[in-house]
């Protein structure tokens, strides 16, 4: 997936701001981050869709929305299908289209990641949300994915006598970037200082240890290089390396459970295909649902050693600016959590940075993206990696 | 459901492969450690030490009544780790390396109006017990 003229390029975005739509139904705020990403294409009608979607059908009774939104959004007779693998959903259905687009065999997908998350309690979404974990062994037990952000934030600073703030930087980064992005749901800086005296929601984990979790859609249009029309208004964004891999689903029965192996896997399989190494990522859309995962995927994708990841985000690595910056748009975060959707909003961000178009949240020169999603506390890791073409 | 797990969820009953001899819990019938069948019963102790702790204040459906309420990681001294409630804290302070020892416990509902389910806990080893 190199300089060839069917490489596999990202041909249009769209995006929807991530919070509480309460007046808009899943399949007005899915209709809405489709058509935006066809109009971003220049009206490029797709062969097949794929949606990520992982809580619809315990928060909304509506499974099987593959048929539905393709019928909504007016693509009748186009494959369509969901795509599942909790928090990692969006990377993995990109990673399917960009499958059957190599083959040939299509020559546009639309891909949309969406979430409905406001229109049931805050216990049943807890309980939806545990689905993703290990029923019989972790949420019988009362586990969420709070809590085991938690237990593994309680052994990471154990393990590493790390100081108590050490992932404070993640947050903060975070929402000093959502400053500028006016789609962002949070977008006030915060202080080291409040950080510190953040209410606690399962300890160690503070308020800002958690990504706000709230509706979204966003929706990317792939197709084959050698279809489109010469002359694109943008530079033209390739997916060149793209990997999916799974560990072992409950914390618990995980080697070491402070190594995301799955995240480390993909990322090694994507800088593979890509022919890269983790010194040439110019930015890193990494999954932040919680400061932990932060801290965890920079050391799993080889941007710091196994218990050294927090020191990136307390020495300024990690910004705008910084060495490797994340979550430029603010993250899960600041941006907002838009579960299973979360993929695609990574991948959408990255296009814009790739093409100049981030506006005050630009990373000067970007021109190669790593973007990766986690799904069930890093059970399942989808990472692509995004390279300017000219 | 439930009933199928009676043998783990009460009396920790797992795996021991004939390969390696490593331990496993909960039964997976093949051995994580060598890849090989591993279907021999093996009943855990239940003795172990906290691996990590936190506790569940935003409860899911079916465990609402209880919050808020501890849990943990622990390390069964055989090797495995489990994921599991603790109780009969009382003052205890818990921390990562505290002894523990596993018990029978009502865990809580299957869903906010479902069947109750009862399984593994573990609480600290007192000097005394």
């Amino acid at each position: 997936m190199t300089d060839k003229p069917d490489a596999v390029v990202v041909a249009g975005v769209g995006m929807m701001p991530v919070g509480e739509h309460w007046e808009v139904s899943l399949r007005h705020l899915a209709l809405e981050a489709m058509s935006a990403a066809q109009t971003d294409s220049g009206g490029l009608r797709p062969q097949a869709l794929y949606v990520a979607n992982m809580l619809a059908p315990a928060l909304s009774g509506q499974s099987h929305l593959g048929a539905l939104l393709a019928d909504f959004a007016g693509m009748q007779g186009v494959e369509a299908s969901t795509i599942e693998a909790s928090g990692a959903s969006g990377g993995v259905a990109v990673r399917h289209a960009t499958l059957a687009l190599a083959s040939g065999a299509i020559e546009a997908a639309l891909i949309l990641g969406i979430e409905k998350v406001t229109d049931k309690a805050s216990s049943e979404v807890q309980a939806a949300l545990a689905t993703g974990s290990d029923s019989e062994y972790e949420a019988v037990q009362g586990v969420t994915p709070s809590a085991q952000a938690a237990l593994l934030m309680q052994r990471y600073l154990y393990e590493h006598e790390a100081p108590s703030d050490s992932l404070a930087g993640f947050s903060l980064t975070a929402h000093q970037n959502a400053v500028t992005n006016p789609n962002a749901m949070f977008r006030r800086a915060i202080k080291p200082e409040q950080y510190a005296k953040a209410p606690v929601v399962s300890e160690p984990l503070n308020t800002f240890d958690v990504a706000p979790l709230a509706d979204g859609a966003a929706a990317l249009i792939l197709a084959r290089a050698s279809t489109l029309p010469n002359g694109s208004d943008h530079p033209q964004v390739e997916i060149v390396g793209s990997a999916t891999s799974t560990s072992a689903l409950a914390v618990h029965d995980r080697p070491d459970p402070l190594i995301l192996t799955a995240a480390a896997h993909s990322s090694r399989e994507a800088m593979m295909q890509a022919e890269l190494s983790p010194e040439d990522i110019q930015l890193f859309e990494l999954h932040d649902s919680f400061s932990i995962f932060g801290a965890l995927s920079l050391e799993a994708a080889g941007f710091a050693e196994r218990g050294a990841g927090w020191k990136l985000a307390q020495n300024g690595d990690i910004s705008l600016t910084g060495k490797i910056p994340i979550s430029t748009f603010g993250g899960s975060k600041a941006r907002g959590d838009p579960g299973a959707a979360t993929g695609i909003y990574q991948l959408a961000e990255a296009t814009l940075q790739l093409q100049n178009r981030a506006n005050e949240n630009q990373v000067p020169d970007a021109a190669i993206a790593m973007t990766q999603c986690l799904g069930g506390s890093g059970a399942t890791a989808s990472t692509h990696i995004l390279r300017r073409r000219y | 459901m439930h009933w199928r797990l009676k043998q783990q969820r009460y009396a920790l009953v797992g795996e021991v492969c004939p390969h390696c001899t490593y331990r496993i819990f909960p039964p997976r019938d093949i051995c994580p450690d060598c890849g090989e069948d591993a279907r021999d019963i093996y009943k855990f102790s239940g003795r172990g030490k906290v691996y990590s702790h936190t506790t569940v204040h935003q409860a899911p459906a079916g465990h609402s009544e209880n919050a808020p309420y501890p849990v943990a990681i622990v390390r069964l001294e055989e090797g495995p780790l489990v994921t599991a409630q603790l109780t009969d804290l009382g003052e205890e302070q818990v921390e990562i390396g505290t002894p523990v020892e596993m018990v029978t416990r009502k865990l809580g509902a299957d869903g906010d109006r479902g069947m109750l389910v009862y399984g593994y806990k573990f609480r600290p080893v007192l000097a005394e017990r």
